[in-house]
């Protein structure tokens, strides 16, 4: 399956890094990425393949939580497919 | 790859429009449980349940995490119990509803709806002794929720049905009088009930349904709040499509879900229910939708026509965005359950009349209402008469839950806890409509051609 990371929050250096670095320690495979930053607003959006995950989903998307939150980031990791239902008729 | 911004907005209505999945609701039927041995009618009903509905909870919580949406609410609607315990008396239909309840507390569902019956003919035996087990069927449960069809538009009313209700309403109120009578507010009394809604209380599983299926309810009144905020001062035209196309997303959500959940459970899925359910939290009110359109308090002139324009354009957005529609599809208006609506209530600004006058345009009725404890049996009856008629007359679903709080009035204040909500006491008219309601019999099934 394919998910959506999103990354949201104030800007700051090595948020990137950091979160290609937890994808790639759980072999998710980064398709995508696409970021902006309004004023001081960062988002930032990566399409990850999971087939190759080397732990379970739940996992994957506590672990990029709580890297999140050390960084006073919001990061969330959803199915490609409730933004697609939504966005695409 | 998807555009960021369309991303961002989900993400946004997740996490700050309190956008989510109301409930996703198994559908059981008991039909294979009848039994005229008791025990073997309890031991068949919990087997049924808690096997059906095994992995409901479990389910939806995976959904939850792989979609990062929350799903409030896991629920099980069953057929009409009056149906399956025909052969019961009063106190077999008790322990039918503490069986439920048992099979509920075990698997981790909140609510469990189809302690009904359908009497809007006439009663059948068990019909009439289930609905004289209510009071104390709900006393003695937590989570089963009983719902009553008083009538429908090819057979009319049944008023002695009304009549009863009254009384078993102020009974059921009485029976749960330690905690603010919440009895009242797992019991609704429907005309034109739908065989499929999932929502409570008023879930049933109705007997042209399948065996077990899938029903879910969205909901996402603070993204339609937000999105007319947004939009700004807009014409009409503008401001249904704003919000059709919103609702089209949230729908498409409910979907998903929807498909999603039945495939991993195995069952079929029925139907998604087009809703716009408000919770007591900020932010996700029906009532704010209708003041960002340009109210100042819900309940002022021009209400009807706001809430007429938002249950449309939500039933236009959501259609295309589901393969089956059912259920109640509209905006609720429970007060209790809507902190703007509270709101209004408390200020004396929504009366019960505009109250009555909103459900004619919007889903289900008159909802999470509460009346001062001393209200007569009559009277009551004379509130679902007068909403039941709106419902029969112009062929819709309508409902009513009303609290008549025991020990309180007008002035006073009534808490439910959780998503129940807290409200005011409303007030009512004091003029008797005893010698109306003491007439009994049917009103006649109203006529469909010379509409004027």
């Amino acid at each position: 399956m394919k998910a959506i990371v999103t990354v949201t929050g104030k800007d700051k250096v090595g948020i990137i890094a950091e979160t290609s670095a937890e994808c790639s320690k759980r072999n998710a495979n980064i398709v995508d990425i696409s970021q902006t930053v309004m004023r001081e607003f960062f988002a930032m959006i990566m399409l990850v393949d999971l087939e190759g995950l080397n732990c379970d989903f739940k996992t994957f998307a506590d672990e990029m939580q709580s890297l999140g939150k050390d960084k006073g980031v919001d990061i969330r990791v959803m199915h490609e497919d409730i933004f697609n239902s939504m966005h695409r008729i | 790859m998807l555009n960021i911004n369309d991303v961002l907005e989900t993400v946004r209505m997740i996490r700050e429009e309190n956008l989510d999945i109301r409930t996703v609701t198994m559908g059981i039927s008991l039909f294979d449980c009848i039994s005229d041995d008791p025990e073997r009618l309890m031991q068949k009903i919990y087997d049924k349940v808690t096997g059906s509905a095994k992995d409901l909870v479990k389910v939806c919580e995976d959904l939850e995490r792989t979609y990062g949406i929350p799903i409030v609410n896991k629920r099980i609607s069953v057929t009409p119990v009056s149906y399956v315990g025909s052969s019961m008396m009063r106190d077999g239909y008790v322990r039918i509803a503490q069986t439920l309840d048992k099979a509920c507390r075990e698997l981790g569902v909140n609510f469990i709806g189809g302690y009904s019956a359908h009497v809007q003919k006439g009663a059948i035996r068990g019909a009439s002794e289930l609905i004289e087990s209510i009071p104390e069927a709900l006393s003695v449960t937590e989570r089963v929720c009983s719902s009553i069809n008083v009538a429908t538009t090819k057979a009319g009313i049944n008023m002695d049905a009304v009549r009863r209700m009254g009384e078993i309403i102020k009974d059921t109120a009485y029976a749960t009088r330690d905690r603010d009578s919440i009895g009242c507010a797992k019991l609704v009394v429907f005309s034109n009930i739908p065989e499929d809604n999932p929502f409570m209380a008023g879930a049933v599983h109705g007997i042209g349904e399948p065996d077990t299926v899938i029903n879910v309810g969205v909901s996402g009144p603070g993204v339609v709040a937000a999105a007319i905020r947004e939009a700004g001062q807009c014409d009409f035209s503008e401001l249904a499509e704003t919000i059709k196309k919103i609702a089209f997303k949230i729908t498409r959500v409910g979907q998903l879900i929807a498909t999603e959940a039945a495939a991993r459970l195995g069952v079929p899925y029925g139907i998604v229910d087009l809703s716009l359910a408000p919770t007591p939290a900020a932010g996700d009110s029906v009532a704010e939708i209708l003041e960002n359109m340009g109210l100042e308090c819900t309940g002022t002139h021009g209400t009807t026509a706001a809430l007429a324009l938002l249950n449309d354009a939500v039933k236009k957005g959501g259609v295309m965005a589901s393969g089956h529609v059912g259920g109640l599809s509209g905006a609720f208006i429970p007060v209790s359950e809507d902190r703007g609506m509270i709101s209004a209530a408390s200020k004396g600004i929504l009366t019960l009349e505009k109250l009555e006058a909103m459900t004619a345009v919007c889903s289900v009725g008159l909802d999470m209402f509460a009346v001062p404890g001393d209200t007569s049996a009559a009277t009551i009856s004379g509130i679902i008469a007068d909403e039941i008629s709106i419902g029969v007359v112009n062929n819709k679903t309508t409902a009513v839950r009303v609290i008549p709080v025991y020990g309180k009035t007008v002035g006073d204040t009534c808490e439910f806890g959780g998503l129940l909500g807290y409200a005011p006491i409303m007030k009512l008219h004091s003029e008797s409509c005893e010698s109306f309601i003491k007439r009994g019999g049917r009103i006649p099934a109203p006529i469909h051609s010379l509409k004027n």
